[in-house]
């Protein structure tokens, strides 16, 4: 790991004066920044750190049922919020998924979602490939086991982050403080494939911060849930996950509105607006899930290795929409 | 060169001051530094909890942590379980179910299952293993840490409602 130092930022604008310039990066929970730096895949020369900037903390359910989410709180905090789990369930579900308590601890909702790849071309620090200037992506001929199944080209790495399926699920937002100013982007458009810019995973431009997340309200006929498959089950990153939230009136069996979005399948957090048009219509049933779950993994163009990745997720996906639902999974 | 920054921390109840450099994690700043070795390592990248300690009640890598964030906290090793000799009534199950053979993983799973008692006295075995889940142990199959964890948490219970876990 090469030398850097740290600096404390007195404000806001001096963190963003701070990340404009080169070698400097954001310190938020450390977790991935440390776990690159020390693989040497990233050389930073200063880590500027966001602890204490109190833009960024706290956590906040507003009068109006708006959630707010201070890019700094702690994914276990999310995960271990009453209001959270009771009327955001598929975040507090996520955020509580993410790896051991202890990295909880430490990990931040910001960093979460803005974590690097797990990729383990991109992580080897011997090996130049596309996401790191190269001109190869080696998953195509290589080991692609983990890698994607919809959506990848040229890099075939999947997004990581299990609280980024939920945010988008549940509608939220990213406020992003920048030399520029403040700027509000959904979550959804946030995230950018490969075909966008190899190197990167989103929009983030030089010398920006994530301040917060935020939620819109969410009506009481809403029910969210977030369910992930891994290879390990203490801990592990997930082999496929979906945050489902739908939408049903008072009384009735039919989906007004549903919100279907996948993780660890592609390069972006993967909405599926098949998936969401085949739940509506018609009442809820198994088979109207199962149906959703195929629509869901319709397009999927399995690797040399990961083909099985597309049958886990038609089950997890159908499995989430079941219990969503209250029916009991087959 | 890194200039040396100068912390001030509570560690196992007292005040220390040390000089670390920027790049030193919390874990080689508690071990290499202020010879605290009972926290070990063992992956570095945040998977086995070998180096698990509290800071400010919550358990977290020390790996994964530098030893300039410690500036204001207060931490809690392995070393800071046992008063006066007196072993914690964990330290005491772990030896009595026998939840330990090579003994790395111990000081963190001690940690972490600490961190559980004193927010949750009464946990189930579910409880347990979620609140486990990010120590590894490749010798003992883990069900005798499970165990120790469980009939400490009923021995606490049992000494008087919350009195022996207030420590
Ligand atoms: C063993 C292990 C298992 C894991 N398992 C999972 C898992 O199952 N699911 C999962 O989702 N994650 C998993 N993770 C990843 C972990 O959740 C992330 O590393 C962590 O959430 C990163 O958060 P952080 O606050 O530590 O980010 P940092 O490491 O501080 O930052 C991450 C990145 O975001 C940038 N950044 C952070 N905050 C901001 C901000 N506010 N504005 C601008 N830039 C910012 C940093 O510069 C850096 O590039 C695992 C990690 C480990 C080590
Ligand atoms: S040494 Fe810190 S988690 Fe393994
Ligand atoms: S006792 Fe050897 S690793 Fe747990």
């Amino acid at each position: 790991m090469n030398r850097f130092e740290v600096i404390t930022p007195a404000d806001l604008a001096s963190a963003s004066r701070l990340l404009a310039q080169d070698g400097h990066v954001a310190f938020a929970g450390g977790v991935d920044v440390l776990d690159l730096s020390k693989q040497n895949v990233e050389s930073p020369t200063a880590l500027v750190n966001l602890k204490g900037l109190k833009e960024l903390g706290g956590i906040e359910v507003r009068p109006s049922g708006e959630l707010r989410l201070g890019a700094m709180a702690k994914l276990s905090e999310v995960a271990e919020h009453p209001a959270i789990r009771a009327r955001f369930t598929a975040i507090a579900e996520a955020a509580g998924e993410v790896a051991t308590p202890q990295i909880r601890n430490l990990g931040t909702v910001g960093g979460n979602i803005l974590q690097r790849p797990r990729c383990w071309y991109f992580r080897n620090p011997d090996v130049n490939c596309l996401k790191k200037g190269g001109d190869t992506c080696y998953a195509i001929s290589g080991l692609n086991r983990y890698h994607a199944i919809l959506g990848g080209g040229p890099a075939f790495i999947v997004h990581p982050s299990n609280l980024a399926p939920a945010l988008i699920a549940m509608r939220a937002s990213a406020t992003i403080v920048g030399p520029a100013g403040e700027r509000t982007v959904e979550l959804e458009k946030f995230f950018t494939l490969p075909t966008v810019d190899p190197k990167r995973e989103n929009s983030l431009k030089s010398g920006e911060i994530v301040t917060e997340v935020i939620v819109p309200a969410s009506p009481s006929s809403v029910r969210s849930h977030y369910l992930e498959a891994r290879e390990k089950q203490s801990f592990d990153w997930p082999l496929v996950s979906v945050a489902i939230a739908l939408d049903r009136a008072p009384g009735a069996n039919t989906v007004r509105d549903a919100r279907v979005v996948m993780g660890a399948v592609a390069p972006v957090p993967w909405r599926s607006p098949e998936a969401e048009a085949a739940l509506k219509g018609g009442p809820l049933d198994e088979s109207r899930a199962r149906a959703a779950a195929e629509a869901a993994l319709k397009d999927a163009r399995p690797m040399s290795d990961n083909a099985y990745k597309v049958v886990i997720a038609k089950v997890i996906v159908r499995r989430a929409i079941m219990s969503v639902a209250g029916l009991e999974a087959a | 060169m890194s200039k040396k920054t100068l912390v001030e921390a509570t560690i196992n109840g007292e005040t220390v001051e040390f000089l670390c450099e920027p790049r030193q994690s919390l874990l080689e700043t508690l071990r290499d530094v202020l010879e605290l070795t009972g926290s070990k390592e063992g992956c570095l990248t945040g998977d086995c909890g070998a180096c698990t300690v509290l800071v400010d009640g919550r358990p977290v890598c020390s790996c994964l942590m530098l030893g300039v964030e410690a500036q204001g906290k207060n931490i809690v090793t392995v070393e800071g379980l046992a008063i006066n000799g007196v072993l914690h009534v964990l330290q005491n199950k772990f030896l009595e179910h026998a939840a330990l053979q090579c003994g790395i993983c111990t000081p963190g799973f001690l940690i972490s299952a600490k961190s559980l008692l004193d927010r949750n006295p009464k946990p189930t075995e579910h409880e347990v293993r979620y609140a486990l889940a990010g120590n590894l142990c490749r010798c003992t199959g883990y069900d005798k840490i499970v165990k120790a964890v469980l009939d400490a948490a009923a021995d606490i219970r049992s000494q008087g409602e919350g009195k022996a876990a207030a420590r």
